[in-house]
This record gives structure tokens, sequence and C-alpha cells, in this order.
């Protein structure tokens, strides 16, 4: 089957993106470190995660030499997530705003995580 | 000559997916086995991320505040604690594993047998070692800490519950992966798959622990960092 042949590359392909991906986990376990904090934080997180994510599918999972339908039918789908993300995390901070108002107002109330 | 390139290849690769898709025989011109593994690992990450979004979710919208990773996390050895040790070590050996496993693949293909099975069995035993250490941070946080689904003495009782619940999913994908990828290994060391001509099997495998290679990058950026 041609598609076995196809699927070979040179080893250093690997190496160079195992060491990248070495580099990035470096940067992101930095970010803590140094205790960065506010939007720099979370867009340094997202970028690495972003970076590394990438490199993974594309190159140890060979995504990148794939066919057309083969990518588009795996890695469109998760788009779909991306609204949920969105909806879930506006009704969160509604739901977050909504409960410091009430649970400051309904003092008799006892505050209990537990019901 | 390069833009050429470039152009006949966009045109082809949206010809591609018209052709593909309108094949009268198979739509996925890949060996059956690569693209199930491929539709399994597109469910498997919808599942994984119902429980990252909800875990998001529960942490938004804590009126108590969340307790700190950094804080949690971190080891101290004999002097300063130092933040996310372990887990930065976990993930040091998470992506070796990650590495093995894309070697094994290509000198599969190379028709070595010997060096397949070394490198699978080196991404199987890193496996090991990272559930190994997943095992302790949870013995250290339920015995140590008293972190429990309900509530913990930290911050908000979602945080045992969202913490369990995602690194036991992930801790269970990657367990079944050491014994997977340690049953293709033998099948490899046998010679069956001289035998059948082709070490398609062993990327599939592949698939399957750079996946979960992958939700440890998520888990790691979204529980442990942020």
């Amino acid at each position: 089957m041609s598609a076995a042949e196809g699927q070979q590359h040179p080893i250093s392909v690997y190496l160079w993106i195992w060491g990248l991906l070495f580099v990035l986990s470096g940067f992101s376990y930095m970010v803590d470190y140094l205790q960065l904090q506010g939007y720099l934080r979370w867009s340094l997180i997202l970028l690495f995660m972003f970076l590394k994510a990438g490199f993974i599918i594309a190159i140890f999972m060979h995504m990148a030499w794939e066919r057309m339908a083969l990518i588009t039918a795996i890695l469109l789908p998760p788009i779909a997530l991306l609204f949920l993300i969105a909806l879930m995390a506006v009704e969160g901070e509604y739901i977050f705003t909504i409960r410091e108002l009430i649970f400051s107002i309904v003092d008799f109330i006892p505050e209990s995580p537990h019901h | 000559m390069a833009s050429e390139a470039i152009a006949s290849t966009a045109e082809t690769r949206v010809g591609s997916i018209v052709n593909d898709w309108s094949d009268d025989k198979q739509t996925f011109q890949v060996p059956w086995g690569k693209a199930m593994m491929w539709i399994f690992l597109l469910s498997d990450t919808f599942i994984f991320s119902c429980f990252l979004v909800g875990y998001m979710h529960v942490r938004i919208t804590s009126t108590i505040p969340w307790p700190n990773p950094s804080e949690v996390f971190a080891l101290s050895f004999g002097g300063q604690p130092i933040p996310l040790i372990l887990i930065a070590i976990m993930t040091f050996v998470l992506i070796t594993s990650s590495g093995t496993m894309a070697m094994a693949v290509n000198f599969g293909y190379r028709r070595n047998k010997k060096a397949t099975v070394l490198l699978m069995a080196a991404t199987a035993l890193l496996g090991a070692m990272f559930v190994g250490m997943q095992a302790f941070e949870w013995t250290k946080l339920i015995v140590d800490e008293g972190v429990r689904p309900w509530g913990n003495p930290m911050g908000a009782p979602q945080f045992g519950s969202a913490f369990f619940m995602i690194t036991g999913f992930h801790g269970m994908h990657v367990s079944a992966g050491v014994i997977y990828l340690s049953i293709i290994a033998n099948r490899v060391r046998r010679g069956d798959y001289d035998k059948k001509g082709n070490y398609e099997t062993v990327e599939i495998a592949g698939l399957y622990w750079h996946f979960v290679d992958l939700v440890w990058v998520f888990i790691f950026a979204f529980f442990y960092l942020w």
C-alpha cells in the first residue's frame, strides 16, 4: 500500500519537534515560576498550549501529511467546542455575579456549599 | 515554480476533498484502522472537553476562592517549595514518551523490528512512570492535604472533584495506552507485521499515544497553570 511509504520522513524531523516541545514546555513552566499574572499570564499559557498541541497533531500525529478530507473531518468539528466554551464562560460570569449579589444580601441563609 | 506548486497544491487540496467525499467506495483513502482511530480520538476530544468546560464553569461560578495550584502542587526538597515541579517532570516524561513513540513508528515503517520494539517498550515504561507519579500526587492530596471530591481545607470544595475526575480519566487513558502499547510491541517482536507486510498498526497505536500527550498539554495549561 503506497500510503505506508508516504509516511516515512527523516527521523530528524521528529527530533527537532521533540526538542521544540521541550522548549515550549519549559516556557509554559516559566510562566508559573516567574509568577506572571493577568492577561500576560493567560495569553502566554494559551499561546504555548496551542503551539504544543499544533506540533503534536501536525507532526507526531502526521496530520500535516494527510489528505484534506481526513484533516477537515477531524479538525473542523472541535471548532464547535469554541462555541460551548464561550457560552459556558458567559453564563458562568453571570452566575458568579448573581451569586455575589444574592449571597451578600440574603444574610440569614448560611453560605454552605453542602446541600 | 514554487508559487505554481503552491497554487496547484491549494487547488488539489480542495479538489481532493470533493474527490474523496464523492468516491463510490470509500471516503478516507487511509487504512480503515487509522480512520477509525482518528474518529475515536475525535470523540474522546469531546469527552475531555466536557470535563474541562465543566471544570471551567464550576471554577468561574465559585464564590469561594479556588486553591492555588502552584502552592497545592509544590514539592520541597528540604528547603524552599518548588512550584509544580512534579507536574513539570510528568510533562517532561510524557513528551519524551511521545518522542520515543514517533521514532518507533518511523523505525516500524523501515521494518526495523528491534528498534521498534525497544522504542515502544520505552514509551510504555515512560507512560507507567507518569501514572506512578500521578498516583503519588493523588496519595499526597488525599492523605496529607485532605482533598475530597466534596471538599478540601484550601478553598472551593469543587476543586477535588474536578481534579480527580480530569486527572483520573486521563490517567486511565494513559494506563490503557501502556497495556495497548505492550501488546502491540509484543506482536512486533513476534514478527506479526513482517508477515502482514506493513507496520500500520504501530502508527495507529502511536496516534492513540500522542492523543494522550495532547490531552495532558491541555490539562497542564488549564488546571495547573491557569
